[in-house]
């Protein structure tokens, strides 16, 4: 889901940054007037969780690879702003230091991954764990919740590769960049997430969800609640 | 949560992080045995020109924008290094990213938590 760069145009990796640069401030000004210090370490912990997440990658057995993110577990555990932050910083460093994802599309990756996945997810999360009361039924909300966050991401992703070919054809009928149509990208990105990514991105976050309510780091969860009852 | 506690169950979660870096070569292995391709959308310009019969021109010219001094994760030149290799590099890269991400999320949660430990 790392886009490279070269696959978008100018306005699109534009486009990008200039819907990022104010979400990243927003973000920093939320976690300036909501952030508890003793908090910190989870925003760290955060942004190397979801580093290490993304390396492992998951076959979709003879056609490609992909991975989870953990943006979702990241969003319940410091808020889907504080995960914004985390996981852009995690983005950012994959791409200066590992070339994975590319440096023009900075904006665009940190908005599907950063912004579209930890927010889609996580409200998903809480709208469920309103009806599936008790440790296991938050366990599946936030399992579903992992679900639908990544799978929204790989929607949005597809979206922007697959505008490319409208936005940029040369007179000879070529792609510029990203050469697949709309139809053929939204088909391809959303079949190995929906089958496969989706349920690796289910189990970690439901499963650490689970794991967390159940043992003495279930603080680690409250940020959440605390956050949406301010 | 008192301190005491909290700090406990953080190392606990450094921890977790350290094990997951030197489980990361399974995202090499994984793959190879189960013969998963690269990622859609993340193919190079001579991949693409494969697939499709020609090298986009705006792709070429961008795709080079920038070299990353770990590439694919692997230390340099050790990008096509057998998987047993590249396993090494892999840890590496990961523990270099715990480093890296967890430094600079923390400095910047540190900038903006500013000296307050207590919600108003």
């Amino acid at each position: 889901m790392h886009i490279p760069d070269g696959y978008l145009g100018p306005p699109t990796y534009l486009a990008g940054y200039a819907v990022c640069a104010p979400l990243w401030a927003i973000a920093a000004r939320k976690l300036k007037e909501t952030l508890d210090a003793r908090r910190t370490p989870l925003l760290a912990i955060s942004a190397a969780f979801t580093f290490l997440v993304m390396m492992f990658n998951i076959p979709l057995p003879g056609g490609s690879t992909g991975h989870a993110v953990g943006g979702v577990l990241i969003a319940i555990a410091v808020g889907p702003w504080g995960a914004m932050l985390s996981v852009s910083i995690a983005l950012v460093i994959q791409a200066l230091l590992f070339g994975d994802g590319g440096i023009t599309a900075i904006g665009a990756n940190c908005f599907n991954i950063a912004f579209v996945m930890p927010f889609t997810g996580y409200y998903a999360y809480r709208l469920l764990s309103k009806a599936l009361s008790g440790g296991k039924g938050r366990a599946i909300a936030a399992g579903i919740g992992g679900y639908v966050g990544l799978n929204v991401a790989a929607f949005t992703t597809a979206l922007m590769f697959g505008i490319q070919p409208i936005l940029h054809t040369g007179p000879d009928g070529r792609a510029l960049y990203a050469p697949y149509p709309l139809s053929v990208a939204i088909h391809a990105m959303m079949i190995e997430h929906l089958v496969l990514f989706g349920v690796a991105e289910a189990l970690v976050t439901g499963l650490a969800v689970f794991h967390l309510d159940n043992s003495r780091s279930a603080w680690v969860l409250q940020a959440s609640a605390e956050e949406t009852r301010r | 949560m008192t301190p005491a506690r909290g700090s406990r169950e953080l190392r606990k979660f450094w921890v977790v992080l350290i094990v997951l870096a030197f489980l990361t070569p399974l995202g090499i292995y994984l793959p190879k045995l189960l013969q998963g391709g690269g990622a859609w959308g993340e193919w190079g310009v001579e991949e693409v020109e494969k697939m499709i019969g020609y090298a986009p021109r705006g792709m070429k010219k961008l795709a080079d924008f920038w070299k990353a001094p770990l590439t694919g994760y692997a230390l340099p030149g050790q990008e096509s290094a057998p998987a047993s290799r590249l396993s090494v590099s892999y840890v590496l890269s990961a523990l270099l990213g715990i480093v890296v991400c967890g430094g600079g999320a923390w400095l910047l949660g540190r900038w903006l938590a500013g000296k307050k430990d207590r919600r108003p």
